[in-house]
Order: C-alpha cells, then sequence, then structure tokens
C-alpha cells in the first residue's frame, strides 16, 4: 500500500537552521500485514534481535552527505539500542563497503547480512541539495528477504535526529503495534543550581533544559495526558503548594490551602488531577480540575492518603495510605467507592505508577538494605523485584508504551536517572549532570503530526 | 523599653561623675584667678592645671571601664535569659521511624514549650515536621505534617491556643544532620520550633 503524507512545510533557504517541518513520504509501506511477533512486549523474557545498521549511503559521494550519513546511522543505532529489543551488531564485521553497497530490496544480497546473523538491516541513502536533507530509510527482514517499513524524510541537516528518531519510532510501531517512545521527554528533579528544580529532557536524555526556577523547594513533577501541562510541588511561597503549570506558555494555576497541596496525579483524558490536600487538618486525596478547584475528595481515612495513580481507563486510582499502621498501596474502584489493599509483603510500599498498559503497577519498596523497585498485577498477583541492591533505587516512572522504566539510584553514590526496560533488563544511567537527579516522570507520547 | 533602660543608667553614673569632676576644677581655677600677675604663679596654674587635668583624665578612664564593665554584665545577663528560651524553643521533639507518635521524652519537651507560652502570651511559633532521609519523598512528606500535627495536638491540649501554633511540613528535605546513620536519623526525625 502506498500511502502519502501531505505536506505542510515552506521554507525560506537563508533561513537555514530555522526548523522546519518534516515531511516525510512513505516509498512502500507494508502496513497491510504489519506482524508483532518480531518483539511480544508481554514476554516476561525478552530475546534482542539482531540489527544491522550500516552506515547510511551518500548518494552524490559529498563529504556533508558522508557526515550526516556516519552520524544518522549512529542515531538510529543508539535509539533502537536504548529500546532494550535490539542488540547492535558491530559495523566492522559487515561484508560490504556500505558506500558501495545497494540500498534497495531488489538489489539487496540478504545472504551477506543472514551470516553475520543479522535478522533485522535498515539502509539508507541521503542526498543534501541545496541546503535540503533527503533521507531514504528501509527496514528489511533478512531471512524472508522483504522490507518491513520504508520512508522517505525531507529537512534541514539540523532535523536529522529528529527525523531518525520519527524512523525509529516507525520501527517500533511496525513491530511492536505501539507507537514507542521516541517523542516522549522525561521531566525530574535536579539540584544543580543548588536547589531543587524541574528540569526536561528527551527520552534518551538529550537536550537537557531547566523547567522551573523557584530558587526554592519543588518536587514531584506530573505530565497531563496531552503532555502540555507540568502540575508540582513548590515552597516558592513559604509551604508545600500545588502548581499547574502550561509546558510552553507563561500561564498556569496555583492550589495554595492550609497545609500540604501535592503529589499530583492527571486524570486519563482530560484536564482534571487528584492530589492529596490537608486544609481540612487530615490528609486526603481529592479530584481538582485544572483550574485547581476541588471536584470532590476521593479519600475518606484518617491518617497518611497520598501519590494517587489512576488506571488508563480511569475507572480505578491506586494510592498510598497508612491506614493499616505502615505504608501500603491500595486501590479504589471509582465505580463503587470500594478501596483494596494490594501490597502485603513488607511494611513500606510506596510511589505506585500504574502501567499505561494497565495490568501492573510499579512501585517502591523499602526494606533493612534499602529501596527497590517491584511490580506487581493489578490484581496482586506476580509481584516481581526489578532492582537489587543495597542502595535506594525509587521513584519508578513507565514509558508511553510501557516497555520501559525511569527511577532514580544510588547505585553509584550521588542520586542518578536511571532506565530500564519493564522486566528489569538494561538498566544504565540515563544522564550525567552536576548535583543530584530525583523523581524522573516520563511523558505520554505528544504524537506525530502525520498522525 | 531596654535600651531607654541602659540610657538611664548610664547617664544616672556619668552625671554625678561630670559634677565631681568640675566641683574638683572650680577648686584649682580659683587660685589661679586669684595670683594672676607674676610668670611663677602663671607656671604654678600651668602646671596644677596640668596636674588636674591629668586627674580628670585617670578619673574619667576609670569611669568608662566600670561603664563598660557593667555593659558587659548586662548583655551578659540578658543573654542567659534569651537563651534560656531559646532553649526551650528550639530543643527538638524527635520521633521514632516511620511514627507520628509523641514519645514520653518529647512530652517533657513540649511540656516546657507550653510553659514558655504560657509566660509569653505575645509568643506563636512556627512547627516545623521533619523526616530522615529514609523512605521516600512523598510519604515523608506527609508524615513530617503529621509530626508537625502531632506536637501541635500535644500543645493544645495544654491550653496553648491553635492560632498561636502553625505547622509546615519539610519531609525529608532539610535534614539537620546529613550523615547516612542512625544517629543522624535519629536526630533528623524532628519537629522544628521557630519563634515568630
Amino acid at each position: 500500500m502506498i500511502f502519502y503524507v501531505a505536506l505542510c512545510y515552506q521554507i525560506k533557504r537563508f533561513f537555514v537552521g530555522i526548523c522546519i517541518l518534516i515531511l516525510s513520504i512513505a516509498a512502500v509501506a507494508p502496513y497491510t500485514h504489519a506482524q508483532y511477533d518480531y518483539i511480544d512486549i508481554t514476554k516476561p523474557f525478552l530475546r534482542k534481535i539482531p540489527v544491522a545498521v550500516p552506515v547510511f549511503k551518500a548518494i552524490n559521494r559529498t563529504g556533508q552527505e558522508s557526515e550526516i550519513g556516519k552520524k544518522g546511522a549512529d542515531f538510529l543505532s543508539e535509539a533502537l539500542e536504548f529500546t532494550g529489543y535490539f542488540s547492535m551488531l558491530d559495523r566492522k564485521a559487515f561484508l560490504l563497503d556500505p558506500q558501495e553497497a545497494e540500498i534497495l530490496g531488489t538489489g539487496i544480497n540478504f545472504k551477506n547480512w543472514t551470516v553475520l546473523g543479522a535478522e533485522l538491516l535498515v539502509t539508507s541513502g541521503v542526498v543534501i541539495q541545496d541546503g535540503i536533507l533527503h533521507i531514504e530509510l528501509r527496514l528489511f527482514d533478512t531471512f524472508q528477504q522483504k522490507m518491513l517499513v520504508g520512508k522517505k524524510y525531507t529537512g534541514t541537516p539540523e532535523d536529522l535526529r529528529k527525523i531518525i528518531r520519527r524512523f525509529a519510532g516507525e520501527i517500533i510501531f511496525y513491530l511492536t503495534g505501539n507507537r514507542g517512545i521516541f517523542d516522549s521527554k522525561i521531566a525530574f528533579i535536579s539540584t544543580g543550581t543548588g536547589k531543587k528544580e524541574i528540569y526536561i529532557c528527551d527520552f534518551d536524555g538529550y537536550d537537557v533544559r531547566q523547567f522551573t526556577n523557584h530558587n526554592s523547594i519543588t518536587l514531584f513533577p506530573a505530565w497531563s495526558g496531552d503532555a502540555q501541562w507540568i502540575a508540582y510541588t513548590s515552597y516558592v511561597k513559604g509551604k508545600p503548594d500545588l502548581y499547574i503549570k502550561h509546558v510552553k506558555q507563561k500561564r498556569g494555576f496555583v492550589v495554595a490551602r492550609e497545609g500540604i497541596n501535592s503529589f499530583p496525579a492527571w486524570f486519563p483524558g482530560k484536564f482534571e488531577l487528584a492530589a492529596t490536600l490537608s486544609f481540612s487538618g487530615d490528609q486526603e486525596i481529592y479530584l481538582l480540575s485544572g483550574e485547581g478547584k476541588i471536584i470532590k475528595q476521593l479519600t475518606t481515612s484518617e491518617g497518611i492518603d497520598v501519590s494517587p495513580t489512576w488506571s488508563p481507563d480511569g475507572k480505578q486510582m491506586g494510592f498510598v495510605s497508612r491506614r493499616a499502621g505502615s505504608p501500603q498501596i491500595y486501590i479504589k474502584s471509582m465505580d463503587t467507592g470500594n478501596v483494596r489493599r494490594l501490597t502485603f509483603q513488607g511494611n513500606y510500599n510506596t510511589q505506585p505508577a500504574w502501567s499505561p498498559l494497565g495490568d501492573k503497577i510499579v512501585y517502591s519498596s523499602m526494606d533493612g538494605a534499602g529501596i527497590n523497585i517491584s511490580v506487581i498485577g493489578v490484581d496482586g498477583a506476580g509481584a516481581v523485584r526489578l532492582t537489587h541492591g543495597n542502595r535506594d533505587n525509587e521513584s519508578p516512572s513507565w514509558s508511553p508504551d510501557a516497555s520501559m522504566i525511569v527511577f532514580n539510584s544510588t547505585r553509584e553514590g550521588a542520586s542518578r536517572i536511571y532506565v530500564m526496560t519493564a522486566f528489569g533488563t538494561d538498566q544504565r544511567r540515563l544522564l550525567s549532570l552536576p548535583g543530584e537527579q530525583t523523581n524522573p516522570k516520563w511523558s505520554p507520547s505528544v504524537g506525530d503530526s502525520e498522525n | 523599653m531596654k535600651k531607654r533602660l541602659w540610657m538611664f543608667l548610664v547617664l544616672l553614673i556619668v552625671m554625678p561623675a561630670l559634677i565631681i569632676t568640675t566641683g574638683c576644677s572650680k577648686k584649682q581655677v580659683q587660685p589661679d584667678v586669684s595670683l594672676i600677675g607674676t610668670d611663677a604663679d602663671q607656671y604654678d596654674a600651668a602646671r596644677q592645671r596640668a596636674l588636674a587635668e591629668e586627674e580628670e583624665a585617670g578619673r574619667r578612664a576609670l569611669e568608662e571601664q566600670r561603664l563598660m564593665e557593667e555593659q558587659r554584665l548586662m548583655e551578659e545577663k540578658r543573654g542567659q535569659a534569651t537563651s534560656e528560651q531559646q532553649q526551650v524553643i528550639e530543643e527538638d521533639v524527635y520521633f521514632d521511624f516511620d511514627q507520628s507518635v509523641i514519645r514520653a521524652d518529647a512530652q517533657e519537651v513540649l511540656k516546657k514549650k507550653a510553659e514558655f507560652l504560657r509566660e509569653n502570651p505575645g509568643a506563636s511559633v512556627v512547627i516545623e515536621g521533619h523526616c530522615d532521609e529514609r523512605g521516600t519523598a512523598e510519604y515523608n512528606l506527609a508524615l513530617g505534617e503529621r509530626r508537625a500535627l502531632a506536637a501541635k495536638a500535644f500543645l493544645m491540649n495544654l491550653g496553648i491556643s491553635s492560632s498561636r501554633l502553625s505547622t509546615i511540613s519539610y519531609g525529608e528535605e532539610r535534614p539537620i544532620d546529613p550523615r547516612s546513620d542512625e544517629e543522624a536519623w535519629a536526630r533528623n526525625r524532628r519537629a522544628h520550633f521557630v519563634l515568630q
């Protein structure tokens, strides 16, 4: 099936460097029979798929094309490797000079790749004409000798990373049926300035920028479902108040009632959020409008009720309560109002985060040795510990496709942000910044303009 | 008020001193006036004046010393009073891990604070609730508030009006001891009082 995405860009050549909208024209995209059995993210054990990503072919053989071709292949390898689904084959072992190799399916000798163990192959050609970058990217199944995804992108050379991420997103969408993480961001707290402020970076740790500048204690960021808003707690006015801020525009709302105004969790698909308020003298979770007005009270138990998290359909809310004498995770049904206890192991289970797929809750639990991250089925079955060790691993947050979890850990001393797959594999540090980093929150997928 | 009292004390000491010194110099000056006319007289007069001035300077220095000593003593006394009051207010109320129950030792501390607040009806306090670094930030923010509220409730039971007691939780954000051991944790699990 050939499909065409209407282009909506205008470029003034002398404005090189100004981001232009990327238009993508699919060459041949066999979406008619997309197969998700390459990667089944519900399987508890992941076998990494060996992928070959040779350096992109410089069609006109210019120095700039070669440079972009090398960079593009590196970016794509990094992006694919980040997901934990793939093992990237060493380019040094490749049998062909990519500059001489055929990039179209008809001309590829797939045996050259299967003999190396590559199950997937990405080929690409780069053209730069009048400062405009044209890239064709294709994903092949080397054993079945067929093209799985083919895309053509146009932009400026500065758009390269964006283009590569978009194609990586297409690959993941083809293989898993999910849009993936490549257009998502991560908000977190860093003490780089000496004060706790919120920072935002891309899913892979690139492009870090400071989001708040309160010069105070700022905590607990939470993304709205459309990733347009971040709610958080800050002591700007001397006590923990709730701030609801637009990510790009300078507008927002403040909830500054007496006591605690904290732990925001956006209601799925609505401009509403749950948060703990203690103006009544008791900490209870309330549903608030996006403007910060109370819609209704959600918990009614004396004592600590914190850290709400919504099921993707909004029909249930997980939260932490001390009602049984120790912090444990509970689930409230919005339909019936019934509350049931989810965690029974250990006496300190907090920071629940409901999986975007709806089936699991990830949380942190403390024992004598430290804090570690576990997942548990929403039905209370199948609790599995994902981190191990005598340091603290806490504050887990799901990637929008539920394939990965971001968290903070003191495993290397100072607290840093780490990522792992949803099964606890491939744990690695996301970024290196001055100060300590805590409390990461993965944004929802912002979605492409083409969808 | 205290400043005015001090000024008064200074005047009280300085005034008689002035009277004494001026009285003395008058006595010395009188013959000086009658003996005017001869060089010897003038010499004597000058010598006597110099002597008198010297005497006066010495007396003044002594006075100054006495004044300074007095001031020092007063400050010391005042310092003792404020540091005693400060101690009562600043003594932290400690909690057990994951608890906001007021312990027996903490009750004694709070009783002293209640006494101070009764004696100083104009005083208000902010009660800060704090936690140790263990556990998670969200829960600790809530726990810190429970601790501050527990301390407040105890003082209210001792008759202190709630309007004089405000609370704020800092959770695990402001440890007083940055170390990571039992001793530091015990010191960090506290309700801290700040006089307003």
